[in-house]
C-alpha cells in the first residue's frame, strides 16, 4: 500500500494499549489521540512508565494497539499483515535506539548500508548513499570499524546514519542520548537536528533530556498512559 | 550475500562454540564415510570373490536349483556346447561377456587306499575347465587385487589332476604328501569304506582315470553313473586348498570337468549341471539375465538362470547385515549432529534475541530471520562435514598405504585391506549432503522460534 505523504505523518485516534502480566492486565496507553505533522522535530516526554516507549513502538509499527486507530504516512497500520508491516518499516521508518542496537558483526559502513539492502537498491546507488551518509554523520575514515571498535558517540552516529540512509518519512528515537555523556549527547542532538532540517524528515523522540526538549518543534507529554 | 556474510561472521564470532559444533559434525561425517568406505570395500571384496569363484550367472536345467543337487545326471544340460555357443555369439550378451564355462557338480565317496593308511569319506566335487577358471580368477572390476589363494591346482593338460579341501585331505590321511598342518596323531578306526580297496581293484580298468606315477598323492573317487552303476576314477592331487566353511572344507574336491564327466557319465553323452557366465561388469547382470531368459524362451530350451547372490546366500546375508549396521550407525551419527546443532543454534538465537528485534524493526521479514539462522546451521554443517571429509580422506590414504591384510567374512584366504572411499564419489556426496542437510534441518526449529518472536519482546531482551 502506497502511503499518502500529506500532513500529518502520524495520526492516532483513541488508541489503547494494554499488556497482560500474568492474570493482571496493565494499561500502557489510555485513549491517546494525536497528530504529528510532517518535517517536525517532535518530543514525547513523561516520567518512567508513562507509556513513551509504548507509543513509539506503535508509531514504529513494531507493536499494535489493543484498540483505536493508527495511521502512519496515511496507511492504516492495523490493515497490514506481518510481512507488509515489515516492508512498510523497511521503506518508511527509521529507528535510533537508546542502546544503539548495531549488528555487531557488520562494520560501520555495512550497518549503515543494511537498510538499503532491504530496499534492494542497485549496488552503485547503495554505495553512493552509504558514503554520503557516513560523511553526514561525521564517520569518514571509520567505515571499516566494527561497532565494538567505536566509542558510544560514534556508535550512535552509525545508528543515526542507519536510520536516515533510506530517507524515511519518520524517524523514531527512543532516548537516543541516555547512554551518552553530556558532551557527546549535545553533539548527537546537534547532528540529528541538522540532518532533520536537511532531510526534511519527521523525527519523534521519547526523552527525559532537557537539551532535546529545548530543540523540539512540538512536545507531547504522557502521564500514566494519558496524553496531557 | 549479506545474509551469508552475517552468517559466516557470526560463526566466527563465537569461535569456541562453533569449533566444538563443527567438530561434532566432523566426527559424525568421518564415521559415516569411513564406515561406508569399509563396507563398500567389504561388499566389493565379497562380490569379487563370489564372481571369481562362480561367475555372475549360472545357467541350470529348470528345477536343478531346487531339486537337482543330488541328481547331476538327471539334471544335466545336454548339448551344452551348443547352448554355450548360442549364448557366446548372442549380439547382446557377447560384448558384456568375459568368460563362459561349463561346470559339473558331483557327489560320491573319496578314498585314500595308498600306503599303510586306508581312509574314505563322502565328498562334494566340482568339475571345471582349468583355463576358464584361471581367467575367471583374474576378474577385478573393483581393483581389489589378487588373493593369497593357491592357484593352478588344476591343469588342462592333465585332466586327472585335482585338489581337495584341507579338511578332506586331513580326513583322508594326506597331511604329509599335501603338506597340511595341524594333523593330530592318528586314531585308527574302521572308515566308511573299509575293505573298499579290493573291490575298487576289481572295477573295469577303463574307468580308472589318470596316468601319474603310482607313488604320487592320489585318491579314488566313487560315484554312481547315469545308469546307477558304481564308477571309480583316480584323482592325482596337486595340493589342498582351504575352503571358507568347515563343512565345505571337509568335503570339497576340485577336479577337471573331463574327469568329473567321466565319473558321472562314463561313456554316455557328457553333460554339465551348469554353464557359468562371468561378465565384464556387474552392472550388466540384470540385462544379460533378461536376455538369457528371452534366448531360452525363443529356442524352447528348458533352462533357468540364477545369479551369484542366489547361489551364495552368505553374500546376501552379509550384505543385509552390514547394510543394517550402516543404517544404524548413520542414524546415531545423524542424531548426534542433530542435537549438537539444535543446542548450538538454540543458544545462538537466545543470545541474539535483541539483534533479531533490531533486524525486524529495520524491516527484515520473519522469513529473513528464519533464513539467517538456518543458513548459519547450514554453514556449521558444511564446515564440519568438509573437515570430516578431509579427515576421512587422510585416514583412507593412510590405511590404504599401510599394507594391511585381512580375511573377509566367508573367505579362507587373506587379501589387501583397503578403504574404498575415493572409488565411491556417490558415498562422499551422499554423506556430505546428508550431514549438511541434518545440520540445516536442526537449525530450522530454533530459527523458526526466533522468527516468530514479537518485535517488541525481542527488542526488550537484554
Amino acid at each position: 500500500m502506497e502511503p499518502t505523504h500529506q500532513a500529518p505523518v502520524v495520526r492516532l485516534e483513541g488508541v489503547h494499549k494494554r499488556y497482560r502480566s500474568g492474570e493482571v492486565e496493565v494499561p500502557a496507553l489510555n485513549g491517546v489521540s494525536l497528530e504529528i505533522p510532517a518535517q517536525r522535530f517532535t518530543m514525547v516526554v513523561g516520567p518512567s512508565g508513562s507509556g513513551k516507549t509504548t507509543l513509539l513502538n506503535l508509531l514504529g509499527c513494531v507493536d499494535v494497539p489493543t484498540s483505536g486507530r493508527l495511521e502512519v504516512c496515511g496507511v492504516d497500520i492495523l490493515s497490514l499483515g506481518n510481512d507488509a508491516q515489515a516492508d512498510f518499516r523497511a521503506a518508511h521508518i527509521g529507528f535510533v535506539f537508546q542502546t544503539f542496537n548495531l549488528i555487531p558483526v557488520l562494520t560501520a559502513y555495512e550497518n549503515i548500508e543494511y537498510p538499503l539492502l532491504l530496499l534492494k537498491l542497485e549496488p552503485r546507488d547503495r554505495r553512493k548513499r552509504t558514503l554520503e551518509m557516513i560523511d553526514q554523520v561525521g564517520l569518514a575514515g571509520l567505515g571499516d570499524r566494527l561497532p565494538n571498535e567505536l566509542s558510544g558517540g560514534q556508535r550512535q552516529r552509525v545508528a543515526i546514519g542507519r536510520a536516515l540512509v533510506k530517507r524515511p518519512s519518520l524517524v523514531l528515537a527512543d532516548e537516543p542520548t541516555a547512554n551518552l555523556d553530556s558532551r557527546t549527547g549535545d553533539v548527537i542532538v546537534d547532528l540529528m537536528h541538522r540532518i532533520q532540517a536537511e532531510a526534511a524528515t519527521t523525527f519523534v523522540f521519547s526523552t527525559h533530556d532537557p537539551r532535546l526538549i529545548q530543540r523540539a518543534d512540538e512536545v507531547f507529554t504522557l502521564k500514566d498512559g494519558v496524553l496531557q | 550475500m549479506t545474509v551469508l556474510k552475517i552468517a559466516f561472521r557470526n560463526m566466527l564470532r563465537n569461535r569456541r562454540r562453533s569449533a566444538t559444533t563443527a567438530l561434532a559434525v566432523a566426527v559424525g561425517t568421518m564415521t559415516f564415510l569411513l564406515f561406508g568406505a569399509f563396507l563398500a570395500f567389504v561388499f566389493t571384496s565379497l562380490e569379487t570373490d563370489a564372481v571369481r569363484r562362480g561367475g555372475h550367472l549360472t545357467v541350470f536345467k529348470s528345477g536343478y536349483f531346487l531339486l537337482g543337487a543330488g541328481d547331476p545326471a538327471g539334471y544335466g544340460i545336454a548339448r551344452y556346447r551348443d547352448v554355450a555357443e548360442l549364448i557366446r555369439t548372442d549380439p547382446e550378451v557377447a560384448p558384456r561377456l568375459n568368460i563362459i564355462s561349463p561346470t559339473l557338480t558331483v557327489a560320491g565317496i573319496a578314498g585314500n587306499f595308498s600306503g599303510e593308511h586306508e581312509a574314505s569319506k563322502t565328498f562334494f566335487g566340482v568339475g571345471k575347465v582349468p583355463a576358464d577358471r584361471a581367467a575367471m580368477r583374474r576378474w577385478d572390476e573393483h581393483g581389489i587385487g589378487q588373493r593369497d589363494a593357491t592357484d593352478d591346482l588344476l591343469s588342462d593338460a592333465n585332466p586327472a589332476l585335482g585338489y581337495v579341501g584341507v579338511g578332506l585331505g586331513r580326513v583322508l590321511r594326506l597331511c604329509e604328501p599335501l603338506k597340511i598342518a595341524d594333523c593330530p596323531a592318528e586314531k585308527r578306526s574302521p572308515t566308511l569304506t573299509s575293505g573298499l580297496a579290493p573291490a575298487l581293484a576289481e572295477l573295469p580298468a577303463m574307468d580308472q582315470g589318470g596316468s601319474a606315477e603310482p607313488d604320487s598323492p592320489h585318491i579314488e573317487l566313487l560315484a554312481a553313473t547315469v545308469g546307477g552303476a558304481p564308477n571309480v576314477v583316480r584323482l592325482d592331487l596337486s595340493g589342498a586348498e582351504r575352503q571358507a566353511a568347515k563343512e565345505l572344507d571337509d568335503n570339497y574336491v576340485g577336479m577337471n570337468l573331463a574327469l568329473a564327466q567321466k565319473l558321472v557319465f562314463g561313456r554316455d553323452e557328457a553333460k554339465v549341471t551348469g554353464i557359468v557366465l562371468q561378465l565384464r561388469r556387474t552392472e550388466d547382470l540384470p540385462a544379460v539375465r533378461a536376455r538369457l531368459n528371452r534366448i531360452f524362451t525363443e529356442h524352447g530350451l528348458d533352462l533357468e538362470v540364477r545369479d551369484f547372490t542366489e547361489l551364495n546366500p552368505f553374500y546376501a546375508q552379509v550384505h543385509r547385515f552390514f547394510g543394517a549396521m550402516f543404517l544404524f550407525i548413520a542414524l546415531i551419527m545423524g542424531v548426534i549432529v542433530l542435537f549438537t546443532v539444535v543446542n548450538t543454534m538454540t543458544m545462538t538465537v537466545m543470545e541474539r534475541t535483541s539483534e533479531i528485534g533490531t533486524s525486524r524493526a529495520l524491516g527484515v521479514r520473519r522469513s529473513g530471520i528464519r533464513l539467517q539462522f538456518t543458513l548459519e546451521g547450514l554453514l556449521l554443517g558444511a564446515v564440519g562435514a568438509t573437515f570430516g571429509l578431509a579427515i576421512a580422506i587422510a585416514e583412507t590414504l593412510a590405511v590404504n598405504h599401510a599394507g594391511l591384510r585381512w580375511t573377509p567374512p566367508g573367505n579362507a584366504t587373506s587379501t589387501a585391506f583397503r578403504l574404498a572411499l575415493l572409488e565411491h564419489p556417490a558415498l562422499i556426496l551422499i554423506g556430505w549432503v546428508a550431514i549438511v542437510a541434518v545440520a540445516t534441518l536442526a537449525a530450522l526449529a530454533p530459527a523458526s522460534r526466533g522468527a516468530r518472536l514479537q518485535v517488541v519482546d525481542a527488542l526488550r531482551h537484554t
